[in-house]
């Protein structure tokens, strides 16, 4: 069962050794990834590294972590690959016969709901810590958060991912309410470029995106384009 | 009533020769056999009132309510049979709980009007189903303001700023055309909803009756509830001081 996934996954091939035990074969998986949201004035800025490990190899060294629900509303994935991207498959469709059947945008509160409904009820098989972010013409930018077992939780920023451990004294001294797009941008990459520099399971370049009423404008920063902090030469 | 229908009433499956469906039309004359029940959508929120009969003396009082909750943010209030219409309730507090459960959020008064009446329309389908003998005005406060809707025994529904359905809903559809209830309040229109239903009430038909008030609003932070008794009491003193002043009038032109 070789599982291609953002995370050391506990049947990898790299991790079933001879001589391992059972207990290091089902350790803990962890969600090798850093993502980000934040909230700003008028819309929401997400944020994610591009690495994707099976064990210590690097399966994708650009893969794309935030992942289209609607037009307005994108989810950024930690954990499991797999897991992941069926829930926001199976998301994604409910989403779109909603719409239908509204006959207008879903709400971001809606989306992260029918998020937290699938990561809840099949906590005991998923391994998916995910943060869900958007724009909505009632409560306009928003952040919801939804760790590994489904709990729901809205926030003003939010990290997630092994990498955000790195990075919580960084973020919240320097988050502030109602920052423009072009500083909540920059307050993204700092943190996902600190989080990279620490993580070894976070990774390659950063991929941004702003979310506002006008749709989403998306932004990639390449190895030689992260922002830069004191390294030990 | 003697030659109308001969043979095709007897199903909601079939049409007659020319184009009616009797069972549908005979659903109607049990809503109009009813005591007449009124909503107004104002700028802050939505009123019902209800004239319930009282066909004896020895039941208990406040029982059998005509006006219902379906969900925090929705009241009903129906005119027709009652079992009917409590089923109906029923189903539109599954539907409304349902939309809460997948998306989170409490459902569109619109939506969920499109789901009740799929439900009754569904009724007039089949020959093994009567059709509801109830129509349901159903209200709401939402973020986008005051919603109304009423649903017939056909399944159609329309919306409303002001509607009326049983016995005596012509003349309440003339009364509520008078008022300006874009511009009014429902502390206001829950004084002219009260005198309507004085106003229409037979008292040579139908002896006593019960009146009842509720509302959905700003007033109410949202929720849907029946009056509070000041409030009740105010408005029915309202209804009754105008009913007075009109008789009085009526006799001086006499």
């Amino acid at each position: 069962m070789a599982s291609v996934g953002m995370m050391t996954s506990g049947f990898s091939p790299a991790m079933a050794t001879p001589g391992m035990s059972f207990q290091d074969m089902s350790a803990e998986v962890s969600t090798g990834t850093t993502i980000m949201a934040t909230e700003f004035d008028g819309g929401v800025i997400i944020g994610a590294d591009s690495r994707t490990t099976t064990g210590a190899y690097i399966a994708n060294r650009v893969t794309d972590k935030l992942t289209k629900v609607t037009d307005y509303i994108y989810c950024c994935r930690s954990g499991s690959a797999a897991d992941t991207q069926a829930i926001a498959d199976i998301v994604k469709y409910h989403n779109d016969f909603h719409r239908m059947e509204m006959g207008e945008e879903p709400l971001v509160k809606t989306v992260a709901h029918m998020f937290k409904q699938l990561c809840y009820d099949y906590r005991d098989q998923l391994t998916a810590g995910i943060i869900v972010a958007g724009w909505d013409k009632r409560d306009g930018g928003q952040v919801y958060s939804i760790p590994i077992s489904g709990m729901l939780q809205k926030m003003p920023f939010c990290t997630g991912g092994s990498g955000s451990t790195y990075i919580y004294g960084f973020v919240d001294s320097q988050f502030k309410p109602k920052m423009s797009k072009e500083e909540s941008l920059q307050f993204v990459s700092k943190a996902v470029s600190l989080a990279i520099n620490r993580d070894g399971s976070s990774g390659g370049i950063i991929r941004l995106a702003a979310i506002s009423k006008d749709g989403v404008e998306r932004f990639t920063l390449t190895g030689d384009q992260l922002p830069k902090f004191y390294e030990d030469s | 009533m003697s030659s109308i229908g001969t043979g095709y009433d007897l199903s909601a499956s079939q049409f007659s020769p020319d184009g009616r469906v009797f069972q549908v039309e005979y659903a109607l004359k049990a809503v109009e056999n009813s005591g007449t029940a009124v909503g107004i959508r104002g700028k802050d929120g939505v009123v019902f009132g209800v004239e319930k009969l009282i066909t004896s003396k020895l039941y208990e009082s406040g029982d059998n309510k005509r006006i219902l909750n379906v969900d925090k943010h929705v009241g009903a209030a129906f005119a027709g049979l009652n079992a009917d219409a409590r089923h109906l309730v029923e189903r539109a507090r599954d539907e409304a709980s349902s939309y809460r459960h997948s998306y989170g959020d409490p459902i569109p008064l619109r939506h969920l009007t499109e789901r009740v009446s799929g439900y009754v329309h569904a009724h007039t389908l089949y020959s093994s189903v009567r059709p509801f003998g109830v129509s349901i005005i159903l209200g709401s406060m939402e973020q986008d303001g005051p919603q109304m809707y009423l649903i017939d025994p056909s399944g159609v529904s329309w919306g409303y700023h002001g509607c009326a359905v049983g016995k005596a809903k012509q003349n309440a559809k003339t009364e509520i055309e008078k008022l300006k209830m874009k511009d009014m309040t429902v502390r206001e229109l829950v004084k002219e909803v009260a005198k309507i239903i004085y106003i229409v009430h037979d008292e040579v038909k139908d002896k006593s009756f019960d009146l009842e008030l509720s509302w959905v609003g700003e007033i109410t932070g949202g929720k849907h509830e029946l009056v509070p008794p000041e409030v009740f009491v105010e408005a029915e003193k309202y209804a009754k001081e105008a009913l007075e002043e009109s008789d009085d009038s009526d006799e001086e032109d006499l």
